[in-house]
């Protein structure tokens, strides 16, 4: 068997997610694992569009370095798609259309007639993407009542004509496909149980209503916005307020206002959003009021490419906001993780009373993955806010304690009347600020309260996941990576492997704030290391650096829009492990 | 709050920055002490948290008309139910005397040496505009007067602006309490109906040797906190959180 990957490629708004999505659940349903990408652009129709489902008898990290079957709807799609196409590969389209013109070696042409077909049903073209799915179907091996269980179900409720229509047109691509061709030889059979495919932000989604988010307030930007749609979507029955702001600015200050409030609060963005929020991120810090923010990037600076991806806001999340207060930051690889990561950021913002961030990116964010069922645990305990007793004696909300966590009061709560100020204060949250401060006393005043804040660190990275080691331990490469670029190296490895190459890797789940000691240790075990980033300058190499004196010399960096494919990573390994690299 | 009978534990007082905005640490209740521009906001996510709380803004013209000014325009057309109390003295006043979005037309301040060449925003006009359904002006004058109309805003159910003529005597020359008491004439004993919003905004309008204060507008509209699906359930602090047994979530997955 081994791996398939299906495309399916053509202009925006000729449908395309819909095909691949619906090939991409039904290998999950058929109990395979799927990684699904969705290339996409800024523009609601034109501009070249895809969309593949990799699969196998493995479980695949990411999208892989080829593909098997694609389905072309312009002959764009073949021009840039055909030369990744593996030998015994397939390009489905309809000659009607166009001709494909030169392939590959070992690469066929099934030229099916998608529009005629169509025309038998409707007048509607968009039908014929129900004709060249179900021949690309037979092709990948999906079993025809499958195709139809899927596509009926992603018209939901919507019965009639329409539902009729496409399951007829994809029986007669699946059958002239049948007549014509053959199943590709690496096309998967049933496997086990039905696999959870999700994007990494609907796993986000779900992580927080798990995790008690009883409130969102998000404004609409790429790749974080179906973060909202789907929370939206479950408002109702999960009992969260989701609040579309009318700028980050709004978006950010509400959360802070609502866990003041009393309830466990979110805010989602990408990487422009959040340098809106960088002031108020501070205030989350001063006024020790828990916040979680999903900073999911994409490519910059600046505006940059709105639908392509990156890793290169770390400094920025590392950095944003004025002066210092503590912080985390978890980087979950894909949406198994960044489920149990939302969760986490709930507990660890609440324990540590301070802005937690999950940072994702559009690589983690829009494409989907499968999960396993028992990968979600959805009986988290939630435990009640209301932790200090009412009326309590000489209440000290910003009390001075040895882990820097104060009692927290919440508004209603008789007789503990106080005020979180983002003006420094003292343990009553009274003003140090502007009449007092220079005055000594007030002075060593503010230094213990800058102590007491930042004692949190301490305990926020003696809690963090530490790093992992994935691989034979002892390996003679060590790559070291961070979010949804885990992915690429995981496949990368046994690509390695088979080449004869043992390789380990060192995942870092939480990026900030590093354990000195454990991470110093987790490092004497390897031999060379690679780091692998998807950014301009190494931002976590530098991270690493500073926090632990450890440089890793040898580096891949990838800035160009563009996921990680697992070849660049078996290439530089290959080269560092050959020659010790540049 | 002791007139209205509101217990204090049950207020939520919060400001921006300013010199209005240290206003919180004077008051018995509790306090969200913001940054600059952003109490509406604030206010607004505490709110919905918990609507069972009296949730009353404060702040100044630089606060809410000139770094919040996106904030207020929205929380006014969504109707939360909040009161919104702005101490207006038409200057920067905290940081030593600038003009502000209020200031006068050709007045002259630090930052404006040759006079103020920009428009002033009106807060009456632009809560009209915006759909606020209670819009009063006060003079830190007329406590008795302005007691009433916070009172009133408080006990209004839906968003409520108190703009508030209070003069910096420090840096404000020219908007001085003389000079508002010279010119302030009540809207109650002028006749004036809140009810009727064509003659709200002929009041609004006027503004020279006779300005007007009191309520110029009072409506009833449905509030953010009724229309939300979430919290006509109650107040959101008070109902369960989590995903414990919603095994059915997972089945959009399949």
């Amino acid at each position: 068997m081994g791996e398939l990957a299906v495309r399916a490629g053509g202009q925006a708004g000729d449908g395309i997610a819909s095909i691949g999505e619906s090939i991409a659940r039904c290998y999950s349903r058929m109990g395979r694992h799927v990684f699904g990408l969705n290339a996409y652009q800024s523009v609601i129709r034109g501009g070249h569009v895809w969309y593949q489902a990799r699969t196998g008898d493995g479980r695949p990290r990411s999208q892989g370095d080829g593909a098997d079957i694609l389905y072309a709807l312009d002959k764009q799609t073949v021009d840039i798609h055909a030369p990744t196409l593996r030998p015994g590969g397939v390009v489905v389209h309809d000659p009607e259309k166009f001709a494909v013109g030169d392939l590959p070696v070992g690469v066929k042409a099934l030229p099916v007639p998608t529009l005629e077909i169509a025309r038998k049903f409707t007048s509607q073209s968009i039908l014929q993407n129900a004709a060249g799915m179900g021949a690309t179907a037979y092709l990948g091996g999906v079993p025809l009542d499958l195709l139809h269980q899927v596509l009926a179900d992603s018209f939901g409720k919507k019965a009639g004509d329409v539902v009729t229509w496409n399951l007829g047109a994809s029986s007669a691509g699946y059958e002239f496909a049948q007549q014509h061709a053959s199943v590709h030889p690496n096309a998967p059979t049933k496997g086990g149980a039905p696999k959870l495919l999700m994007t990494g932000n609907q796993a986000i989604a779900l992580g927080a209503a798990a995790g008690g988010c009883k409130f969102l307030a998000q404004y609409p930007m790429t790749p974080a916005s179906s973060i909202m749609h789907w929370m939206a979507a479950h408002a109702q029955e999960l009992g969260v307020v989701v609040k579309q702001a009318e700028d980050e600015l709004a978006a950010i200050n509400m959360a802070i206002g609502a866990s003041f409030g009393g309830v466990r609060a979110m805010t989602a963005t990408s990487g422009g959003g959040f340098a809106l929020m960088v002031e108020a991120l501070g205030m989350a810090g001063m006024t020790e009021t828990p916040l979680v923010v999903v900073e999911s990037q994409r490519s910059g600076p600046s505006t940059g490419l709105p639908t392509k991806t990156e890793q290169g806001d770390l400094n920025l999340m590392l950095g944003a906001g004025q002066s210092e207060f503590p912080r985390a930051v978890l980087a979950p690889s894909n949406p198994a993780e960044a489920y149990r990561a939302t969760i986490r950021a709930f507990e660890l913002a609440e324990a540590w009373q301070t802005p937690v961030l999950v940072a994702s990116d559009l690589h983690l964010s829009e494409n989907h993955m499968t999960v396993d069922r028992d990968e979600i645990d959805l009986n988290v305990e939630v435990p009640s806010l209301f932790t200090v007793a009412p009326n309590g004696h000489d209440y000290k909300r910003y009390q001075y304690t040895d882990s820097g966590v104060s009692p927290r009061a919440l508004p209603g709560q008789p007789g503990l009347n106080f005020v979180a100020g983002s003006d420094e204060h003292d343990e009553k949250g009274h003003l140090v600020s502007d009449v007092k401060s220079g005055i000594p006393v007030w002075v060593a005043e503010r230094q213990r309260m800058m102590e007491k804040r930042m004692r949190k660190l301490r305990g926020l990275a003696a809690q963090a996941e530490p790093p992992v080691l994935e691989g034979p331990a002892g390996a003679p490469l060590t790559f070291v990576a961070w979010g949804s670029t885990i992915g690429a190296v995981r496949d990368a490895m046994p690509m390695l492997a088979d080449r004869g190459r043992t390789t380990n890797l060192l995942a870092f789940p939480t990026v900030y704030p590093l354990d000195a000691e454990r991470v110093a240790a987790a490092f004497a075990k390897t031999r060379s290391t690679l780091l692998v980033e998807e950014n301009f300058s190494g931002q976590f190499g530098r991270l690493l650096r500073a926090e632990t004196g450890i440089h890793l010399s040898e580096r891949l960096l990838k800035y160009d829009g563009e996921p990680f494919y697992p070849y660049e990573i078996v290439a530089r390994a290959m080269e560092v492990m050959d020659h010790g690299g540049q | 709050m002791k007139r209205l009978k509101i217990p204090s534990h049950n207020v939520v007082i919060v400001s921006g920055i300013g010199c209005s905005s240290n206003l919180p640490h004077f008051l018995s209740a509790y306090g969200f002490h913001a940054i600059h521009g952003r109490a509406l906001p604030v206010a607004e996510g505490i709110r919905w948290a918990n609507h069972g709380l009296t949730v009353i803004g404060t702040g100044g013209d630089g606060d809410g008309f000139g770094i919040g000014v996106g904030h207020f325009v929205h929380a006014m057309r969504r109707n939360v139910d909040l009161t919104y109390v702005t101490m207006d003295n038409q200057i920067y006043g905290l940081t030593t005397g600038q003009a502000s979005p209020t200031s006068t037309m050709g007045q002259k301040t630090k930052s404006t040496p040759h006079g103020v060449i920009e428009n002033p925003i009106d807060p009456i006009a632009l809560a009209l505009a915006a759909g606020a359904t209670y819009v009063a002006r006060g003079f830190s004058g007329d406590v008795k007067q302005l007691t009433d109309l916070v009172a009133g805003g408080i006990q209004h159910k839906g968003f409520a602006l108190v703009d508030v003529f209070s003069p910096c005597v420090t840096y404000n020359k020219i908007n001085t309490f003389d000079f508002f008491r010279q010119r302030c004439y009540k809207l109650e004993s002028a006749g004036h109906d809140p009810a009727n919003i064509v003659a709200a905004w002929q009041r609004a309008l006027e503004w020279g040797d006779k300005i007007p204060i009191g309520l110029f507008y009072r409506t009833e509209r449905p509030t953010y906190e009724e229309l939300d699906e979430v919290l006509t359930a109650g107040p959101l602090a008070l109902q369960p959180a989590g995903t414990r047994g919603k095994t059915a979530l997972l089945d959009e997955f399949v």
